[in-house]
C-alpha cells in the first residue's frame, strides 16, 4: 500500500468516526440542517473556508499561476475580496431572518411557492454543476495520485460519491461541518509548510524568488518545432490577451465579487451559528484563512513554475498537478503523498457541503413549502426527504461524472456556478432585503432571467463553442464546433446586469401590497435579530 | 383561602382549572418569553410597523447605511481598478518597483490588505450597531 493511499485511508477513517459521533448526537431538523445552530465563530470560519477553497483553488489556481503567471493570481484576489460582500451585506440579515436556506430570506415577504420553487431550481443548478466539476476533478486526481495503487477513475468517482453521501445522510450538517474544519486545518497547514519550503529553496530571499519568476523558461511545441520561451511571469496578460482579455477580467471580477455571496452552500453555513454576531465573526475568521491561503497560492504557483518547470508538469499530469509535483520536488514521495491526501480531503469537504445544501433546499423549499404548502405531514418528514435527496443527488453526480469521463472539459462549470449565483441569486437577495417595492413577480423574474442568461451565454462562449484543431479528439473537444457567439469566457458582465434588470422590471410591472407591508417586519428582524431562530439540538 | 367563584354550589367539590387546589395550572399562564416564541407566533405579538417607526430603529438603520454604503462603494471601486488597470494599462502595471516586483503584483497584494482593513473597521462599527439594537430590544422589553 502506498503512502498516499495510507493517508487517504487515515483521513477517511477520522471523518467516518466524526460522522458516527454526529449521527449519535443529532436528531431533528435543526440538528440535521443547521448543526443545532451551535457552531462557534472560529469553527464556522474554518468550515466556511473549508467549504469554499475547493480543489479548483488548491490545484487549479496554483496550476494556473504556474502556467500563466500573474493572470492566475487575479482569481485569488477576487476569491478574498468577495467576502466583503458576504460580510457587509448578506451574512447577518440572512442569519437573522432565515431558517435553513437562502430561499427563506427571498420568500420572506413574497408568495412562498413560486419564489421557493425558482430558488430551489437555482440552488440545485449551482450545486449540481459545481459538484460535477469537483467529481470529475476528484476522479482524475485520485486516479493520477494513486496510479501506483491501481485505482481507476471510475472507482475513485464512486468512492468519493459514496463518502459524501455517508457524511450527509448519517451525519447531517454537524458531520459536514467537522469534515470541513479538519480539511481547512490540513489545507492551511500543508500550504504554509509548502510555502516555507519554497522560500527556503530561494534561501528565504524574496528578491531571489521574484528574480527567478521574472524569467521563467519553458518550451513550446508548434508544428513539431520546439522553441524555448523565456517569460516574465509577473507581467499581466499571459492569459487574458487582447482584444477581449480586459473585458473578460472585469467580467470574472464581477462574477466572483457578487457570486460568492449568492452561493447556496456558503450561505447555509451562516445558519449553523447561534446568532448574527457569531456569523459576523465567522466571516472574519474565514477572511483571515482565505486571504492567507490565496496569497500563498502565488508561492505555490510561482514555485512550481520555477522549481519544477512547466515542461515537467505538462509531461506528468498537466496544470492541476503543479502543487503535488512541487511537493514531490521539494520533499520527496512522502510530502507528495501528504499534499495529495490534502487535495483529496479538500474535494470531499466541498462535495459534502454541496450535497447538504442541495438536499436542504429540495426538502425545505421544494418538498415542504412548494408541494405541501409549508407544513410537514408528519414529524421528521423534511429530514427524511433531505436524506433521500442526498442519496439521489450523490447517485446522479456519480453517474454524470462517469459518463463525462476524466478528460471532459469541466472547468467552465465552476465559472458557471459563480455566474448563476451572481446573476440569479444575488440580485434577488439584495433587492428583497433593501427595496420595499420588490415583490414576487420581481423575484421570480430576476431568478429566471439570471439563470437563463448565464446558461445561454456559457453555451455560446469559448468554453463550449470553439473550433478545435483536428488533433484534439474525444471528450476534450468542445461541444459546439463553431466560432464562439459570445467572446468572453465569463458571462457575468452581461448576465449580472440582466439579472438585476429582470428583477427590477418584474417588480415594477406588478404591485403586491402584501409584500410591501411586510418590508417593515423583514427590516426589523434583519437588523435587530428579533425573533431570529435560536440554537437547539431538536 | 378565597372561595372559588366558578363553583356552582358549596356542595360541588369538582376542582376547577386554575383553582388554588390544583397542583399546577394546565399550560402556561404567563406570556412566553421572547426567546421561546417561534417566528409565526411572534408575528402576531410584535407590531413591526411600530418598531420600524421608532426613532432608535431609524437611527440604527441610518448608522448602518452611513458605514456600509461608503465602505461598499470604496471596496468595489478599489477592486475593479485592478482588472481595469491590468487589462487596459498593462505597461503601466508592469513597471518594476522593488527589483523584479512590479506594480501589478503590489496592487494585487494591497487588495488583500484592503479587504482585511475594511473587515476590521466593520467589526468595530458593528459593535456599535449591536449596542443600538440591544437598546431597542430592551425598550421593547424583549431582553
Amino acid at each position: 500500500m502506498s503512502t498516499a493511499l495510507l493517508m487517504f485511508v487515515g483521513f477517511v477513517g477520522v471523518t467516518l468516526v466524526i460522522t458516527y459521533w454526529a449521527s449519535r448526537r443529532s436528531s431533528g431538523a435543526n440538528a440535521f440542517f443547521a448543526a443545532g445552530r451551535q457552531i462557534t465563530a472560529w469553527q464556522n470560519g474554518f468550515a466556511v473556508a473549508g467549504d469554499y477553497m475547493s480543489a479548483a483553488s488548491f490545484l487549479g489556481i496554483a496550476g494556473m499561476i504556474a502556467f500563466q503567471g500573474y493572470d492566475g493570481f487575479m482569481y485569488s484576489v477576487g476569491f478574498l475580496v468577495a467576502y466583503l460582500t458576504v460580510l457587509l451585506i448578506v451574512a447577518e440579515p440572512l442569519r437573522n431572518a432565515g431558517k435553513y436556506t437562502m430561499a427563506d430570506v427571498l420568500a420572506y415577504r413574497m408568495k412562498a411557492r413560486p419564489v421557493r420553487a425558482m430558488a430551489a431550481l437555482s440552488t440545485l443548478t449551482v450545486s449540481t454543476f459545481y459538484m460535477i466539476a469537483q467529481m470529475v476533478g476528484a476522479g482524475a486526481l485520485v486516479a493520477l495520485l494513486l496510479k501506483s495503487s491501481g485505482i481507476s477513475y471510475e472507482a475513485a468517482v464512486i468512492g468519493v460519491g459514496i463518502l459524501m453521501i455517508v457524511y450527509v445522510v448519517f451525519g447531517g450538517m454537524l458531520a459536514t461541518t467537522w469534515v470541513q474544519i479538519i480539511k481547512a486545518i490540513l489545507l492551511m497547514g500543508g500550504t504554509i509548510l509548502l510555502s516555507i519550503i519554497v522560500l527556503g529553496h530561494f534561501g528565504f530571499s524574496l528578491s531571489a524568488f521574484f528574480d527567478a519568476i521574472s524569467h521563467v523558461t519553458y518550451h513550446v511545441t508548434k508544428d513539431s518545432v520546439k522553441t524555448e520561451v523565456i517569460q516574465n511571469f509577473l507581467q499581466p496578460g499571459l492569459r487574458y490577451k487582447p482584444p477581449y482579455g480586459a473585458l473578460d477580467l472585469i467580467s470574472l471580477g464581477m462574477a466572483l465579487l457578487l457570486g460568492t455571496a449568492g452561493l447556496p452552500h456558503i450561505l447555509v453555513r451562516f445558519y449553523t451559528v447561534p446568532d448574527a454576531k457569531t456569523a459576523r465573526y465567522s466571516v472574519v475568521w474565514a477572511m483571515v484563512l482565505i486571504g492567507t491561503f490565496y496569497i500563498m497560492t502565488t508561492l505555490l504557483g510561482f514555485g512550481a513554475a520555477t522549481i519544477v518547470g512547466r515542461d515537467f508538469i505538462t509531461d506528468n499530469g498537466g496544470t492541476n498537478m503543479s502543487a503535488p509535483l512541487l511537493a514531490q520536488a521539494l520533499g520527496g514521495n512522502f510530502f507528495f503523498a501528504f499534499i495529495s491526501a490534502i487535495a483529496f480531503a479538500t474535494i470531499l469537504a466541498v462535495v459534502a457541503g454541496l450535497t447538504i445544501s442541495a438536499s436542504t433546499s429540495f426538502a425545505h423549499d421544494f418538498w415542504t413549502n412548494v408541494i405541501h404548502h409549508g407544513t410537514e405531514r408528519k414529524p421528521g418528514e423534511e429530514v427524511l426527504v433531505a436524506r433521500v435527496t442526498a442519496f439521489v443527488v450523490g447517485a446522479i453526480a456519480i453517474t454524470l461524472a462517469i459518463l463525462l469521463g476524466s478528460k471532459a472539459n469541466v472547468a467552465f462549470l465552476v465559472g458557471l456556478a459563480f455566474a448563476v449565483a451572481a446573476s440569479a441569486n444575488l440580485p434577488v437577495i439584495v433587492l428583497s432585503l433593501f427595496w420595499k417595492r420588490f415583490n414576487t413577480a420581481g423575484a421570480v423574474c430576476g431568478l429566471a432571467t439570471g439563470l437563463a442568461a448565464s446558461l445561454a451565454l456559457i453555451l455560446v462562449s469559448p468554453s463550449l463553442m470553439t473550433i478545435d484543431p483536428p488533433t484534439v479528439t474525444g471528450a476534450a473537444r468542445h461541444l459546439f464546433q463553431h466560432k464562439p457567439l459570445f467572446p468572453l469566457e465569463n458571462p457575468g458582465i452581461v448576465s449580472i446586469p440582466l439579472g438585476f434588470l429582470g428583477a427590477i422590471m418584474g417588480a415594477l410591472l406588478s404591485r403586491e401590497p402584501a409584500a410591501e407591508a411586510k418590508f417593515a417586519e423583514l427590516t426589523v428582524r434583519a437588523n435587530t435579530g428579533l425573533g431570529a431562530e435560536k440554537a437547539s439540538l431538536h | 383561602m378565597t372561595p372559588d367563584p366558578n363553583r356552582k354550589s358549596p356542595s360541588d367539590l369538582t376542582p376547577s382549572v386554575g383553582a388554588a387546589t390544583d397542583i399546577a395550572p394546565l399550560g402556561r399562564t404567563q406570556p412566553r418569553p421572547a426567546h421561546e416564541l417561534t417566528a409565526a407566533e411572534e408575528a402576531q405579538v410584535t407590531d413591526w410597523n411600530k418598531v420600524a417607526a421608532m426613532e432608535e430603529f431609524r437611527a440604527l438603520l441610518k448608522a448602518k447605511l452611513r458605514f456600509i454604503a461608503p465602505a461598499t462603494a470604496f471596496f468595489a471601486i478599489y477592486y475593479f481598478a485592478l482588472p481595469v488597470l491590468v487589462g487596459y494599462a498593462p505597461e503601466l502595471m508592469g513597471k518594476k518597483i522593488f527589483g523584479a516586483v512590479n506594480l501589478a503584483y503590489l496592487f494585487a497584494l494591497s487588495q488583500f490588505v484592503m479587504a482585511w482593513v475594511i473587515a476590521a473597521l466593520y467589526v468595530r462599527a458593528a459593535g456599535r450597531f449591536d449596542k443600538m439594537a440591544e437598546a431597542i430590544l430592551a425598550k421593547l422589553k424583549f431582553k
